[in-house]
């Protein structure tokens, strides 16, 4: 018979798709949270080293191993007599950096790669397809440190690197997006006033497809992170002296027994980082979600 | 006739938490079924007619989420009556399935896709009726071929995606009727399903309530199968009770609007071509329940609707003789006027 | 069912052909190519070294090379290791029992508790334990496998000393309890994200079938709500499992190569890093190769599961 009740918004409503987006994220606490570390993170690491008394490259010798909260420095120092808050701080401007850097770069391939393969379809799409399928066999540590083995290791070619074994995911997505969005109505009437495809998929389908999009960017950032420490960790990531979070943890572990706070640290903050981003991811999938599963 | 009633609802509401405060999805319904009755409950979605079969099954969520009042008193097996809404969970458990069963509107999704046909019978079966697995499959094959399936042996171990709609149906009809209940509440059973298959499927339901003498509630917004099944039809609208007669009558002589709405927008063959127009349809919506209309729930979509008086009070029930009853303020003034 | 096999392993094959082709392709990557080890020596001159190309059949156009490689790999003859010049497949042989060890394990820690976490917050949504157990799962995805092993490490060794730092076994014991005692610490690290992510999706998974149209049925029946769960709907949820369960080879591949540097298990993956530092091209390309086979066949494992389990497609 008739239809269902609708039942009205308990506030008033309104009338962008973005605001109300804001409002769905910012109810997501720990999202929020995240967020907000995240700014943290970033101030400190790249204005905190400004602020701060001690030089993350001066080396003090008679200053070595001071634990935290012991002395004038509040994290307390490394092998080298370094102050271990500045390192810390510079050590995250390297790996945020690394982080946001390869996620921009693997977004690119993948969403071209993703937008390519969704909107021809047939065999190229297939192609495509069966070819992130492929790579995606690799586990990405195994991948990674291979073709870090080959190369010289520098800031430009880890971030190069980490790119090129982030982007399948994204290019998964969006090839799903687009697959489904070209036979939308609105893509189909662009098609009949004469666009090119290029505009079709680029400014037509693909900002359509963004939700995911950017809930994966964010979830890519985390996973680079976290690529860029096990890589700077294993030796073959960045290099010494450029302070990682990963590097130094390589540092660390000789002194386990004796200066603990050398790995702990920088554990945590990458530990914090990623924490942080996969909380904001999370928190901008539900905001962007028009299903709203509730759960 | 008037065998002692199997069933008898009395006040019955059911309030849910939502945001924002509470819902009031059913108020104030009372009605009861007898042996061999069957009795239809007719509204639109929303009127709360499923809300309310669920809450005699005790299948909603728990307080804090949702609250039921009222009574609801089933003729146990010693005939001692129950009060289904107060029973403690365990002795509801035995009594679910086995005096009062349910059967749902989906046939696609109602059972399970991983268990045989034969598992998930012999699993309400030796539920309330200790026997060995065997005896169960016995009872099983003897249950299919009553509803109606053909080489009901071999379906025993088929999966439900083997089995069409109508057939699904059928296997949920046996489910319910294994352990012979007094009560069998089938909430739209044909709704999602083929007209011709409907047609089967409310047969099989008539004659397995004549074998077996058990009440049937039948819940639907299909008043072609009112007219074709039901003894007495409860018709619900906003959570409430609105109307309720035997059938005849009912078709015959509505008394509530609502009641007179329905009946007028079901499409009529022989009318086809003679009249102009459209078909006629109760104009606006179903009210929102957190929002009810002051008054009559129905005063915005009436047609008979009286400025100052069907906004102001609430109507109560009132009894009209012949176990009738009508919820409207003006249905003396109305019957009156379509009389003339 | 079987039409879905014959696909299925048609998928597969053409996979494994795709992969084969990377695979040449990083070995052709590698700076110098294949002759790197031999032109560091000095002694070389590069008539040598065109000499040793040519001995290598490294002149030759790259898809005659490739198919020439993709004949021998597939005839097991995947080279020699320059380390120590045993064939390639059996030095990583005496490798992977160990690493399989590791991974076996901390899989079955990880749908133990994991599950059971899982399961546990479906039912009680929203409460505080779900709440938690949702917060942990995400720091725990979050947290680097190899920082948790060294705290735990740290922790348990260092500190407390309950439980050895490193080594699958003590030299000159190898009984079982010494065994164990070496496994414990490694395989809860390495479980620590596994459990996360099948918490996770078994919660979802749980949350997904309690709101079916079945499960209410199996309520109207007049079922208790522990045979509800037991009977139906951990059936149910548990099926998405199986091929999750294919998913988690590079996961577990990836989190076993870091699991073991820490400490120092003698397994795939340390052997990888350490050829890595030797320039050990050959083994290092076994294992790159090996890894990428073991994701593939673990996939195809976990769907030719799936469709034995579920019924829909066993049974068409």
């Amino acid at each position: 018979m008739s239809s269902t009740a609708t039942v009205p918004e308990a506030t008033a409503p309104s009338r962008s798709n973005a605001s109300r987006a804001f409002r769905r994220f910012r109810r997501h606490r720990m999202a929020v949270l995240g967020a907000v570390t995240i700014t943290l993170l970033f101030l400190a690491s790249f204005l905190g080293p400004y602020l701060l008394p001690f030089n993350d490259t001066y080396i003090d010798i008679m200053h070595r191993f001071e634990g935290p909260f012991s002395g004038a420095h509040i994290l307390g120092t490394d092998e080298l007599g370094r102050d271990m808050l500045a390192r810390l701080m510079m050590g995250g401007r390297i790996s945020l950096l690394v982080g946001l850097t390869a996620m921009a770069i693997s977004m690119a391939i993948g969403i071209l790669v993703g937008a390519i393969a969704g909107y021809y379809g047939g065999v190229v799409g297939a192609a495509l397809m069966r070819l992130v399928d492929a790579v995606l066999c690799f586990p990405t540590i195994f991948l990674l440190l291979a073709l870090a083995a080959l190369i010289e290791p520098g800031l430009l070619s880890i971030i190069v690197l980490i790119a090129a074994t982030s982007w399948m995911d994204v290019a998964r997505i969006v090839e799903g997006q687009i697959r489904a969005l070209r036979e939308r109505d609105f893509a189909v009437a662009a098609e009949a006033l004469g666009a090119s495809d290029r505009y079709i998929v680029f400014r037509e389908l693909v900002p359509n497809a963004m939700a995911p999009v950017v809930v994966a960017a964010t979830l890519t950032v985390a996973k680079a992170i976290l690529l860029e420490s096990y890589v700077s960790f294993l030796g073959y990531g960045i290099q010494p002296p450029v302070p990682s979070w990963g590097n130094m943890l390589n540092n660390a572990q000789i002194y386990l027994t004796s200066a603990p706070w050398l790995a702990i640290l920088p554990g945590l903050a990458i530990t914090l980082a990623v924490t942080s981003f996969n909380f904001i991811g999370d928190g901008l999938r539900d905001a962007l979600d028009p299903r709203l599963d509730g759960r | 006739m008037s065998a002692p009633p199997v069933l008898e609802v009395e006040n019955l509401a059911v309030r849910f938490r939502a945001e924002g405060g509470e819902v009031a999805a059913v108020s104030d319904v009372s009605f009861s079924v007898r042996r061999g009755e069957t009795l239809a409950v007719v509204g639109e979605s929303g009127s709360g007619k499923s809300v309310t079969s669920l809450a005699l099954m005790r299948l909603l969520p728990k307080p804090p989420a949702c609250h039921i009042s009222g009574e609801a008193r089933l003729a146990g097996q010693d005939g001692r009556m129950l009060d289904l809404l107060r029973l403690p969970e365990t002795e509801m458990r035995a009594v679910r399935g086995n005096r009062i069963a349910m059967i749902f509107q989906e046939p696609m999704t109602s059972l399970n896709p991983v268990k045989t046909i034969g598992r998930q019978i012999t699993e309400a079966i030796r539920l309330h009726r200790p026997m060995s697995r065997a005896a169960a499959e016995e009872e099983a094959v003897r249950l299919l071929d009553l509803v109606g399936i053909p080489a009901p042996r071999q379906r025993l171990t088929s999966y439900p995606h083997h089995l069409s709609g109508g057939m699904r149906q059928r296997v949920m009809i046996a489910i319910a009727l294994s352990c012979e209940p007094a009560v069998l509440i089938a909430d739209e059973p044909t709704t999602a399903l083929d007209v011709t298959i409907q047609a089967q499927i409310l047969d099989l339901l008539r004659r397995l309530q004549q074998m077996s003498g058990m009440a049937v509630i039948f819940i639907t917004h299909n008043l072609g199968v009112v007219a074709e099944i039901a003894d007495r039809v409860l018709v619900m609208y906003a959570g409430r009770v609105v109307e309720q007669a035997d059938v005849r009558p009912l078709f015959a002589r509505p008394l509530m609007p609502y009641t007179t709405g329905l009946l007028r927008s079901v499409p009529r063959l022989d009318l086809a071509g003679r009249r102009a127009g459209a078909l006629p349809a109760i104009p606006g919506n179903v009210p929102d329940p957190r929002h009810p209309p002051t008054g009559c729930a129905f005063h915005p979509r009436c047609e008979h609707f009286q400025p100052g008086r069907c906004d102001a009070a609430a109507p109560a029930l009132e009894q009209v003789g012949d176990g009738r009853t009508v919820r409207c303020l003006r249905w003396r003034e109305i019957s009156l006027e379509t009389a003339a | 069912m079987s039409a879905y096999l014959v696909r299925r392993l048609g998928q597969a094959a053409l996979l494994l052909w795709l992969v084969s082709m990377i695979g040449f392709a990083i070995l052709h990557l590698a700076p110098g190519g294949p002759l790197a080890q031999f032109a560091l020596s000095s002694q070389m001159t590069q008539e040598d070294l065109d000499r040793i190309a040519q001995q290598l059949g490294l002149d030759r156009p790259l898809p005659v090379q490739y198919f020439d490689w993709l004949v021998r790999m597939l005839t097991g003859d995947w080279g020699t290791s320059y380390r120590d010049n045993q064939p390639v497949l059996e030095v990583i042989g005496g490798h992977l029992g160990a690493t399989l060890e590791l991974m076996l394990t901390a899989t079955l820690l990880a749908i133990l508790f994991g599950g059971w976490i899982g399961i546990l917050g479906a039912i009680r949504r929203y409460s505080l334990f779900d709440y938690l157990a949702t917060a942990g799962a995400m720091v725990a995805l979050s947290i680097p496998t190899f920082w948790f092993g060294l705290v735990a490490i740290y922790i348990f060794s260092v500190h407390l000393d309950w439980l050895p730092a490193g080594n699958r076994q003590t030299a000159g014991d190898g009984s079982l309890p010494d065994l164990l005692r070496h496994l414990v610490l490694p395989a809860i690290v390495l479980a620590l994200v596994e459990m996360a992510i099948w918490s996770r999706y078994m919660r979802s998974s749980l949350l997904d079938v309690v709101n079916q149209d079945y499960i209410r049925t199996a309520r109207a029946k007049g079922l208790p709500e522990w045979r509800v769960l037991t009977g139906h709907a951990l059936r149910n949820a548990a099926l998405p499992m199986i091929t999750l369960a294919g998913l988690q080879m590079p996961t577990l591949l990836g989190g076993a190569l870091v699991t073991e540097t820490v400490f120092t298990w003698p397994g795939m993956g340390r052997l990888f890093l350490d050829s890595i530092s030797y320039r050990d091209y050959p083994v290092v390309m076994g294992i790159l190769m090996l890894s990428a086979m073991m994701v593939l066949i673990g996939n195809l494992l976990a769907d030719m599961l799936y469709a034995a389990a579920d019924p829909r497609i066993r049974l068409g």
